[in-house]
């Protein structure tokens, strides 16, 4: 391995490091340290993570908005490199948050699904982001494909907001963790460790993005290199 | 205690999935730099 080599993969398990030791201490303040909640009981563990991994999903889509604007603003393949990694891990969190909170909502509203606001836009949010990556596979011209990717990626963005405010403006049984709405209202304890789960989820998003985003560079210089034309001889 | 069983496991699942498609993409990727250096190497020679 090369000195260059090394000083890359340095930084990246230091950041893996600290982000396994960080998710290993909010698990165990989940199931040690916060209490039992009075009405839900031990299901209501699940908001933890659920929350932590919506927070991730949301930030990740934000990062593919900026890196979306850094693109057509630059036309540096940088700025769509970190648009593309975002995506895919945005796409894994809300795909936790919507999988989670099903498994949430089934013992304390009766059913795994409903067609409430909420929900409704996380569900049209994950199938936007997946069109995001078809959209990509579709078009064979690097420079087209970041493009259209980079319009889209600012376009797609405007499901955050909308999923951010849909339980403030519309009527929905989703709860409201800011104003304590609904069936919950944190404990001091109840706060600490869901801080510590944001803490974590967001040192883990670093450290994927990281990963993701070497892979992508490797593989640009993979193809530079055939470019060249030492893989065509 | 199900639910909660099955929440986190998916946390888990889905965390291993994208590390693991990452790392099946970066070997791939070494692969291909092992056989470009295999050919840079024959040509060489």
């Amino acid at each position: 391995m090369t000195a260059g080599a090394k000083a890359n993969v340095v930084p990246g398990l230091c950041l893996t490091v600290i982000s396994a030791v960080a998710v290993l201490v909010a698990l165990a303040m989940v199931f040690l340290y916060a209490p039992r909640e009075a009405t839900m009981g031990e299901v209501q563990r699940i908001f933890y993570f659920h929350v932590a991994s919506a927070w991730v999903g949301f930030f990740a889509f934000f990062v593919t908005f900026l890196g979306s604007i850094g693109y057509l603003a630059r036309e540096e393949r940088r700025w769509d490199v970190l648009a593309l990694s975002s995506v895919e891990i945005g796409l894994t969190f809300i795909t936790m948050t919507v999988v989670t909170g099903s498994l949430w909502a089934r013992p304390v509203w009766g059913t795994y699904w409903t067609w409430e606001p909420r929900l409704t836009i996380s569900a049209v949010q994950l199938l936007i982001y997946l069109a995001y990556g078809m959209l990509r596979a579709s078009i064979e011209d690097p420079q087209r494909r970041a493009r259209f990717a980079a319009v889209y990626g600012i376009v797609a963005f405007v499901t955050v907001p909308l999923s951010w405010f849909a339980i403030r403006w519309w009527r929905t049984i989703h709860p409201n963790i800011l104003t304590g709405r609904g069936e919950m209202a944190l404990t001091p304890r109840m706060v600490h460790t869901l801080l510590a789960s944001l803490v974590a989820f967001t040192l883990l998003y670093a450290t994927l993005l990281w990963q993701r985003m070497r892979l992508e560079w490797v593989r640009d210089r993979v193809s530079a290199i055939r470019g060249a034309g030492i893989g065509d001889q | 205690m199900v639910y909660l069983a099955a929440a986190y496991s998916v946390f888990w699942l889905l965390t291993f999935v994208l590390v693991f498609s990452v790392w099946v993409r970066q070997r791939r990727l070494e692969r291909d730099i092992a056989a470009l250096q295999d050919r840079l190497e024959a040509n060489e020679v």
